[in-house]
């Protein structure tokens, strides 16, 4: 195959060769960010939480009588929702649940020297000092949501309190790493400002509330804090088909125990519907992402195709010159791919720059990473099977031209 | 010779009905993604108050010590203002309006025996309020100037929270419970609800938020009720304490006729805050102390979502790749038309007439690749408005973005013709007419 002749034809296309470079370009470049983006919101929605998400459902519940006292409230509710055929344990939470958007943080230091580290430094950066989310509850809260203790116990029924600060919590592996590295966090006493809290139990992952950041989405702690308010989110546990017709049952169970409350049925939801809702603008997001790096690699592929087959039409005389003198069908279907090769070989390389720059430029305003550099070629590689694809049928139309068009006046 | 380019640009495009279809759809589709979030985007940024806008402006002050991290939660505390700030700037009365304000949600403890009790959003506000935002009443008025500062226990409920608690008789003077309290009914508003929100602040839902019902700042104060805004705090925890001069919490705006008057305002900011700093209340230079104009403060609120941004310049780079593609086919079409172009220029046509017949027939592609982009942004409309997001349900079309989908599609071919049909206007005729 001689390239010379083709790169002399190309000349005299100068321009539109040039504009279908460019398109080649510009598509490489979107494509490339976009599936890069893709990625990374994959990687976003797919976060294990640590809690067993298909087999718990959420209920709300705020009471609205005068002086109730809340925790036998909580205790009756918790029989009657415990009673419901197919739970299989339940819990009370005052609000915060993984990706449930209602977090409670607080400073934590691993000791007290620490915690003058950071009111020295007047910030909490630095001094070994962290924020995770705080989670409270009511007994068998570790057991409903399904928290895979690695080291350590759950807490003991005299550790609950119901005013004022726990003495003791449960952490998650990435916090007790964070706040006690290279040594076992078990048994140590963290301090809070105010109280040291022993941590007695481990969990392997627990997600906050509300996601800020990869590097401190997994810290949380669990404190033996009943909650305390007129609202209180009950989390029931069953089998997963039997969620829906649990939390119907729930409801009527609650109201019949007191009927003094609101159940807010937008807060009623299984948990696959919280984390659903937390990750929308993602999923919506991705939606769309996919939708429009394919709706520009088939705008590509119709420039494509469309030009090859109008440079066919437009060379139907001299491709049947060749012909005549010798030029096989191979060779004219061959020099049309080699054509579209070396123009989406210039599509790309460009491309490939653009990309960067595009990334750059998406970095200062989305808070995005760098562009792995293995999307360029995998974005070349596409874009060359998209661009022989769609020269293909055109190029066969033009091995197709007889030997004989060559004697016509066309 | 309109119409005459006009026949001739049909005659060409049915010649080739596939091409002039991708061209027609590359274009459609580019204008139709560009113009769903151009449209939305539109909606999203539009003017809540149009005719009121340009006279109402929030100060904003700056009580935050030197040191320390205030930014966890990802907005500024100090857009928001203490008690004693607050009630400072409505004494001084300095401007022709001025309302403090801060969102509420209360129990409805409905009279009527058939109705369950509700919760209800609202605002906690000072009397200005209705007059400067021009809120329309339907019965009654609000409450006067005197039962502002005596923590009177009256309400103003807006039409559908009127309606629902006692139907179709006039609600005037009857008593409300809210909460643990009652409330004597002083006015009723229409529904009305400005879209955004604007004098909500960074927790409430701006696109979708509704208040149902208005109370005296001081009352609410005065009874401890629920606020459901950002409340922060720095320094000694105040325990809960709204009176605090450490807790930022409410929204503050004023109306000032022209910017004189602006001016004059702004500098009475910076010399109350340089008077705060001498009495060491505030540590920030007096010059932090600033006044944002409505849409001023929009922007500095941002309320479009980074993601709605980005899918707005995706939808413009499609659009890029639209063009080109659609640039690279009108070139390749009219250049292979050099034949027919050199014997019009030998019967002669000029330049100018080769150039105008090659343009009208960009246009028409584009002409109808704007209707198609119509159709498919109204499309990608109605896709928006099923998102959960709460700025979904204002995603429609007006006229004026209508009229702009049009126009962007004939320019954007247009454009995109422009090249094509100048190198189709260079043809030199003489070498052209040899081959034929």
């Amino acid at each position: 195959m001689q390239i010379r002749p083709i790169l002399s034809t190309l000349r005299h296309h100068k321009l539109t060769a040039t504009l279908l470079t460019l398109q080649v370009a510009f598509t490489c470049a979107i494509v490339c960010n976009v599936a890069f983006m893709v990625a990374k919101r994959v990687q976003r929605i797919s976060v294990p939480t640590g809690i067993a998400e298909n087999e718990l459902s959420v209920i709300h519940s705020v009471g609205i009588g005068k002086g109730e006292n809340m925790q036998a409230r909580q205790t009756t509710d918790l029989a009657a929702l415990r009673a419901i055929p197919g739970v299989r344990s339940a819990a009370a939470v005052s609000y915060s649940l993984p990706l449930n958007q209602n977090e409670s943080s607080s400073g934590i230091c691993p000791s007290k020297q620490a915690l003058d580290r950071a009111i020295q430094l007047n910030s909490i950066d630095g001094s070994g000092c962290v924020q995770p989310a705080l989670y409270d509850g009511t007994p068998g809260l570790i057991v409903t949501l399904g928290l895979h203790l690695v080291a350590g116990r759950d807490f003991l029924p005299g550790e609950y309190v119901s005013k004022g600060k726990p003495a003791v919590a449960i952490v998650t592996r990435a916090l007790a790493e964070k706040l006690y590295p290279g040594r076992p966090a078990l048994g140590q006493n963290m301090y809070d400002g105010d109280n040291f809290i022993r941590i007695v139990g481990i969990v392997d992952t627990l997600l906050r509330p509300a996601l800020r950041k990869p590097g401190v989405d997994a810290d949380s702690m669990i404190w033996p804090q009943r909650p305390d308010d007129t609202g209180v989110t009950y989390v029931l546990r069953s089998a997963p088909q039997d969620r829906q017709r649990v939390l119907t049952a729930a409801e009527a169970a609650l109201l019949q125990a007191n009927p003094n409350r609101i159940v807010d049925p937008q807060q009623m939801q299984t948990y696959t519907q919280i984390r659903r809702g937390y990750f929308q603008r993602d999923t919506t997001m991705i939606g769309l992402l996919i939708a429009s790096a394919l709706g520009l690699l088939f705008v590509t592929a119709l420039g494509i195709a469309g030009l090859a087959n109008f440079w066919v039409q437009q060379r139907t005389r001299s491709i049947g010159i060749r012909r005549a003198i010798g030029a096989t069908r191979g060779d004219i279907l061959h020099y049309f791919q080699a054509e579209n090769f070396l123009i989406v070989t210039a599509g790309v390389a460009i491309g490939a720059l653009l990309a960067i720059g595009l990334n750059l430029l998406l970095m200062t305003q989305y808070e995005l990473p760098r562009l792995p550099l293995w999307y360029l070629p995998v974005g070349a590689l596409a874009l060359w099977a998209l661009g022989q694809l769609s020269v293909l049928s055109p190029a066969r139309r033009a091995a197709a031209v007889q030997p004989v068009v060559a004697t016509r006046s066309v | 010779m309109f119409g005459y380019y006009l026949d001739l640009a049909w005659r060409s495009l049915k010649r080739t009905p596939i091409l002039t279809g991708l061209m027609v759809l590359a274009i459609g589709l580019g204008i139709g993604a560009s113009m769903t979030m151009l449209t939305v985007l539109h909606v999203m940024t539009d003017d809540p108050m149009p005719g009121r806008s340009a006279q109402l402006y929030v100060p904003h002050l700056n009580p935050l010590p030197l040191k320390g991290n205030f930014f966890a939660n990802g907005y500024d505390p100090s857009d928001h203002l203490t008690w004693p700030d607050a009630m400072a700037l409505l004494k001084a009365h300095r401007a022709r309006r001025q309302a403090a304000l801060a969102a509420g949600y209360l129990l409805v403890r409905p009279a009527a025996a058939d109705l369950r009790t509700f919760y209800v959003s609202g605002r906690y506000t000072t009397v200005d309020f209705f007059a400067m935002f021009g809120v329309p009443f339907e019965h009654g008025s609000s409450w006067n100037e005197a039962e502002d500062s005596a923590n009177a226990h009256v309400v103003v409920l807006a039409d559908s929270l009127a309606r629902k608690l006692f139907g179709d008789t006039d609600a005037i003077g009857k008593m409300v419970r809210l909460g643990e309290n009652d409330f004597r009914v002083v006015g009723i508003t229409t529904d009305w609800h400005p879209s955004p929100l604007f004098y909500a602040d960074e927790r409430a839902k701006r696109y979708a938020d509704r208040d149902l019902f208005f109370l005296p700042l001081s009352t609410a104060v005065d009874l401890n009720l629920n606020t459901d805004g950002s409340v922060d705090s720095w320094g000694k925890m105040p325990n809960g304490d709204m009176r605090s001069a450490t807790t930022a919490w409410l929204q503050f705006w004023v109306q000032l006729d022209g910017p004189t008057q602006a001016a004059a305002y702004k500098r009475f900011l910076i010399d109350y805050s340089a008077e705060q700093k001498s009495l060491g209340r505030f540590q920030r230079p007096a010059t932090d102390a600033t006044l944002y104009s409505l849409m001023g403060w929009l922007a500095h609120e941002n309320l479009v979502p980074g993601d709605v941004r980005l899918q707005m310049w995706l939808a413009l780079g499609f659009l890029l790749v639209c063009m080109v593609n659609v640039l690279a086919l009108l070139l390749a079409k009219f250049l292979r038309r050099s034949g027919e172009i050199s014997v019009r220029r030998a019967l002669g046509a000029r330049r100018r007439d080769i150039f105008v017949q090659f343009g009208i027939e960009s246009a028409v592609i584009g002409v109808a690749g704007g209707v198609l982009g119509v159709l498919i942004s109204e499309l990608g409309l109605w896709s928006v408005r099923h998102r959960p997001d709460d700025y979904a349900h204002i995603a429609r079309m007006d006229a004026s973005m209508l009229l702009t989908t049009l126009a962007l599609a004939v320019f954007a071919s247009t454009m995109a013709g422009l090249l094509p049909a100048w190198r189709a206007c260079r043809v030199v005729p003489a070498l052209q007419l040899k081959t034929l």
